[in-house]
């Protein structure tokens, strides 16, 4: 199955500044699996170093979080979007602002 | 924000009813979401580059009661996106210069200010005379400080979030659907999040997502509207998308879950592994030098080469004279242009990012090599104030 995988902006330094990238993949699990094996800088960002996939990288398929359908392993279909969300908080990694 | 509809003539002025006219020939506001607004307390956490329009568009609104919780200093590098200081406000602190703008677009607004920085002490504290906290933070620990204080308050969250060209907007209210923790349980560890390198924002971005921000507050307030609560608003300002997501409550959530294991506020630095990466971040054993001593070093000539692992659009803003360009990811396939005999001086905006490739080379055999303590930020400083800091 093709499938569309958006690249939200903070991540498109690692796939050649594309906004989306498409990839055959049956599972949402494979399709990010070839994503990182096409794309070796972006692997880091989105699997720790068990391999399992980040908890602060949300997963959608199209408007839906894959961990309420059925997580990595969520089939996927001809034309299926996913999105890949990551947790953003504004720049600073300390505590440096009062708030 | 009650039912205080009975005699609403005489709860706004004749100047309050000009002043708000074009909220009042609007059904969806009207006399009583005017009132509303005005009954209303509202806190905002910070006066940066969110909470410059929000708390302007609040009070421009008439928000009754705007809190503001800030303790930093307005300086150059904040005016490019944080619109509620001026020039003539560098050096004071934020909240005096959000103070006189805010009273100056709307001398009815009671604003309250916080000059402290929000911890899990004070927090619930600092809530509890608010009906709704807008989260105009720029950092993990603070977001989840937030987070769980309104949850365990019960009241709600608005939240919004940049960086560089990405924004996300969201209303977390524990009590009608999820909260923060429930879309992103956890926060990245500090290695992950993007160095002085890659960070940035461009400046319009925070006053598009906090615009967002104030009319989800205003919405919350006169009950108008669908608002973003289960929902996220994820927004692309180099493609113009707006997208939106849905969020669901997670059912073991740590704090608004069905079985909460946490019932009152955390050490929020631990918890986002910051006090760990300080540790690690210092380095400890790589060799240092000054700028007054490679300044010396010049001066007498002594033969070595100093490598600015910044990157190139970095490299475009300032530079010191002599200095050869390696951004740090080039570092390793590079290296082998080093004389790893000779003396080497490594240096990056402010000794982070050096200190790292310092490191790197060291591993790799190199012996006389230095990081330049406090980067190209210290030599502006002590050596060069002509070379311009960002």
């Amino acid at each position: 199955m093709a499938v569309k995988i958006m690249i939200p902006t903070p991540l498109r330094q690692y796939v050649g500044k594309k906004d989306q990238v498409e990839v055959e993949a049956k599972t949402v699990a494979e399709a990010l699996s070839r994503l990182a094996s096409e794309y070796g800088e972006l692997r880091r960002h989105l699997y720790n170093q068990e391999g399992k996939l980040r908890s602060f990288v949300n997963i959608y398929l199209g408007d839906e979080d894959i961990r309420f359908l059925q997580k990595e392993q969520t089939p996927l279909k001809e034309n299926d979007v996913l999105s890949i969300v990551p947790s953003i908080a504004g720049g600073t990694a300390l505590r440096r602002v009062g708030a | 924000m009650g039912t205080a509809t009975l005699n609403p003539i005489s709860e706004l002025s004749k100047d309050e009813i000009l002043r708000y006219s074009r909220h009042l020939i609007m059904p969806e506001v009207g006399m009583e979401g005017q009132l509303k607004l005005k009954k209303a307390k509202v806190l905002c956490i910070g006066a940066g580059g969110l909470g410059s329009p929000l708390t302007l568009y609040l009070a421009a609104a008439g928000v009754g009661r705007l809190g503001i919780v800030d303790f930093d200093v307005v300086d150059f590098t904040n005016l490019q996106r944080q619109v509620i200081h001026g020039t003539a406000d560098v050096g004071k602190s934020k909240l005096a210069s959000a103070r006189a703008s805010l009273r100056e677009i709307n001398p009815n607004v009671e604003v309250v200010g916080f000059e402290t920085r929000l911890t899990s002490e004070n927090a619930l504290q600092l809530f509890e005379g608010f009906d709704i906290i807008v989260d105009g933070t720029d950092n993990f620990p603070t977001r989840y400080l937030v987070n769980d204080a309104c949850v365990l308050l019960g009241k709600p969250n608005v939240y919004g979030s940049i960086f560089r060209f990405e924004g996300q907007a969201s209303v977390f209210y524990a009590r009608q659907g999820p909260c923060y923790r429930c879309l992103y349980p956890e926060p990245p560890p500090p290695g992950l999040v993007p160095s002085c390198a890659e960070g940035g924002v461009l400046g319009v971005l925070p006053g598009i997502v906090g615009c967002i921000q104030a009319m989800e507050t205003i919405k919350l307030i006169i009950g108008q509207g669908q608002t973003l609560i289960g929902r996220l608003l994820v927004f692309d300002a180099l493609g113009v998308k707006f997208r939106e997501l849905k969020l669901r409550k997670n059912p073991d959530c740590p704090v608004c879950g069905t079985h909460p294991t946490i019932t009152k506020l955390i050490d929020y630095e631990q918890f986002c592994g910051i006090r760990g990466e300080e540790q690690t971040s210092v380095m400890v054993g790589i060799p240092e030098i000054t700028p007054r001593e490679v300044k010396k070093m010049m001066d007498e000539k002594q033969p070595f080469v100093l490598i600015d692992v910044r990157e190139p659009h970095e490299f475009q803003i300032c530079r010191i004279p002599g200095s050869t360009l390696i951004p740090l990811g080039e570092v390793p396939k590079r290296m082998h242009e080093l004389d790893s005999a000779g003396e080497i001086v490594v240096h990056c905006r402010s000794g982070q990012r050096s200190a790292r490739a310092v490191e790197f080379l060291m591993k790799a055999g190199f012996r006389k090599i230095y990081n330049l303590k406090g980067g190209i930020l210290a030599w502006s400083d002590q050596v060069d104030p002509s070379v311009p800091k960002y």
